[in-house]
């Protein structure tokens, strides 16, 4: 039987080893072995921190000066010009609304699908195994080849297959990317992130206790009732790591967006990774970029609290199993 | 809920089962169906893949992926490799050890160190981008596969420790136990009791890397320009395509995509496991 917290308050047990404590005090082996223990964690903990924590640092610190790459010697100080930007300019407000209504969609519509898909395939219905297989396809497919086949033998006016679909009811010839910018981003996301959703709400379904289930069937109780009060409470913490984990994620969205529309038409596609590029790598304007980067990962931060938060709530359930 | 006599099932097994198991089929034909027309677009010649209304018998036929091999696909696949197995070894080299300490023989601030961990995980890339472009470039590194192999590593090293501490963490006592009444070492315990259990672990999370560096793009696209680029950018050059190009981009589509839908399909479990964190079993 597996402990989950193995070690935890059982130190004393493992650190009276024979061959530590002859000759030494007990002290400078707690010490030592303290030590061993540490060591090799110290790699990757020191890897990580280093690149993740000082480009951030960087970020916050190139964020307060005024620097153009395509201007040698335009390095100076700016103080908080490039945060008022932020504030003021409308390219930026709109990126941020771009990305708070792709992601809230694309999260919400994916969520309720895999929702139903899982209900679907924890059923007992012919070939579930080949049905997942085919599910999770959209998510492993590269994104930016998903990207161009939606664009280009999807959804092109002439020679897409939608169109063809779509034409004996009228509606052929629509250029969907270029008139539906957005909807078509979160159509590509909804599809690519579905099976995420649902793999995780499928192996919540299968955690399920069948005794619990057995009982209230014979209490009478009907599929939906099963459903509304037993069901859907359980896998309630599944459906929201899902949710939190692909917001987080979606939040990022950069490869479909570059592939289709490049942001626009206009800035109707741009949202805040997007924007981070285009003003890094077309305009050069780095301290504007580290601004905004500083922006998106506070607003970020908010979010992955929460997302921490959940995850280690279905971490300690799981360990009192 | 008052005790009831069990109402009668409505209709019958067999065929509620039946419709179910239809809008099953529906519904995950329908989201497979783009993976299914890249694949078979890239089996057209050019005419077929263009025509209207779309061609849906044909005879396959392979020029489609012999002129993407031919145009100079080859090094972006062999960088996107070099890549993708780079950082994951490196991962499971620096990882494992790390999720050792904080499973087995756990430190005092283990949750800390996770919580950290993950955390990283979280942050948006977008916002590293400018000052990691810039360390690269000044120290070389810009259009140089090491740059990705470090990001890569970066970016799936929480993932993998997390992932590999949850699989430690069902190693039984007992076999600690014994190992350790034999009498062995720091090492020996790692080798001997340690790595053949946790070979699953070490899969899933290969997995996990692999799918996460193959098909990662932001970084690619931005750090790399002609000697290291990766199979994502491979595809760029299709964006604004001239002419008839449809079988050609599928082909390059399918190629790219081939290695990670291959591993996914056939280590789904480890797949859901990494992907929920090792949160899911």
């Amino acid at each position: 039987m597996s402990q989950p917290n193995v070690g935890n308050g059982a130190v004393a047990g493992r650190t009276g080893a024979p061959g530590f404590a002859r000759g030494r005090t007990a002290a400078s082996a707690a010490r030592r072995d303290s030590w061993l223990r540490r060591l090799p964690l110290l790699p990757a903990l020191v890897y990580v921190f280093l690149i993740t924590q000082i480009p951030f640092v960087l970020t916050v610190y190139y964020s307060l000066f005024s620097w153009n790459l395509l201007r040698p010697g335009s390095f100076r100080f700016a103080g908080l010009q490039n945060y008022a930007a932020v504030v003021t300019e409308p390219s930026i407000r709109i990126a941020i609304a771009n990305t708070v209504v792709l992601t809230l969609c694309a999260v919400a519509i994916s969520v309720v699908i895999g929702v139903c898909v899982a209900l679907l395939l924890n059923r007992e219905i012919f070939g579930k195994g080949v049905l997942r297989t085919l599910m999770i396809a959209p998510f492993l497919v590269m994104p930016t080849a998903a990207a161009l086949i939606w664009k280009d033998t999807l959804l092109n006016p002439i020679f897409g297959l939608v169109d063809y679909i779509l034409s004996p009811i009228g509606l052929s010839h629509m250029d969907w990317v270029n008139r539906f910018p957005m909807a078509t981003i979160v159509t590509i996301e909804v599809w690519r992130w579905t099976p995420f959703m649902m793999l995780i709400v499928l192996a919540g379904l299968q955690s399920q206790n069948l005794e619990t289930l057995e009982a209230a069937r014979v209490d009478g109780a009907n599929a939906l009732s099963t459903l509304r009060y037993i069901t859907l409470p359980f896998i309630r913490p599944f459906i929201e790591l899902g949710a939190l984990l692909g917001s987080l994620f979606i939040v990022q969205t950069f490869d479909s967006i570059y592939m289709t529309t490049q942001g626009g038409p206009g800035q109707a596609t741009t949202n805040i990774p997007f924007l981070l590029y285009l003003v890094a790598f077309q305009g050069y304007d780095i301290g504007r970029a580290s601004a905004i980067g500083v922006v998106a990962v506070i607003l970020t931060m908010i979010v992955a609290s929460f997302a921490l938060r959940t995850l280690f709530t279905i971490f300690h359930v799981e360990a009192r199993r | 809920m008052s005790v009831a006599a069990a109402r009668p099932r409505r209709g019958f097994p067999g065929g509620s089962r039946l419709l179910w198991s239809l809008l099953g089929w529906v519904v995950a034909i329908l989201f497979f169906f783009p993976v299914l027309w890249m694949a078979l677009e890239a089996l057209k010649t050019e005419e077929q893949a263009a025509s209207i209304p779309p061609t849906i018998f044909f005879v396959p036929t392979l020029e489609a992926f012999q002129e993407v091999l031919s145009r100079d696909f080859p090094p972006f696949f062999i960088n996107s490799a070099i890549a993708t197995i780079g950082s994951t070894l490196l991962v499971i080299l620096v990882g494992l050890p790390a999720a050792y300490a904080l499973a087995i023989r756990p430190i005092k601030r283990t949750r800390d160190a996770l919580f950290f961990f993950i955390s990283t995980r979280f942050l948006p890339f977008a916002a590293s981008l400018v000052p990691l472009y810039l360390l690269a470039r000044d120290l070389h590194l810009l259009d140089n596969i090491l740059a990705l192999i470090i990001i890569y590593t970066t970016i799936n090293l929480p993932l993998g420790v997390w992932l590999l501490r949850s699989f430690l963490l069902e190693i039984p006592n007992d076999l600690f136990e014994a190992a350790r009444v034999d009498g062995a070492g720091f090492f020996s315990e790692l080798v001997r009791v340690v790595l053949p259990l946790v070979t699953p672990g070490i899969a899933a999370t290969s997995l996990i890397c692999l799918i996460f560096s193959w098909n990662e793009f932001f970084y690619a696209v931005n750090l790399t320009s002609t000697i290291a680029a990766t199979s994502p950018i491979f595809l760029v050059g299709f964006i604004s395509g001239r002419g008839l190009f449809y079988a050609k981009l599928s082909a390059a589509a399918t190629l790219c995509s081939l290695p990670v839908l291959m591993a996914g399909w056939i280590a789904q479990k480890q797949l859901i496991r990494g992907l929920t964190m090792g949160a899911v079993k």
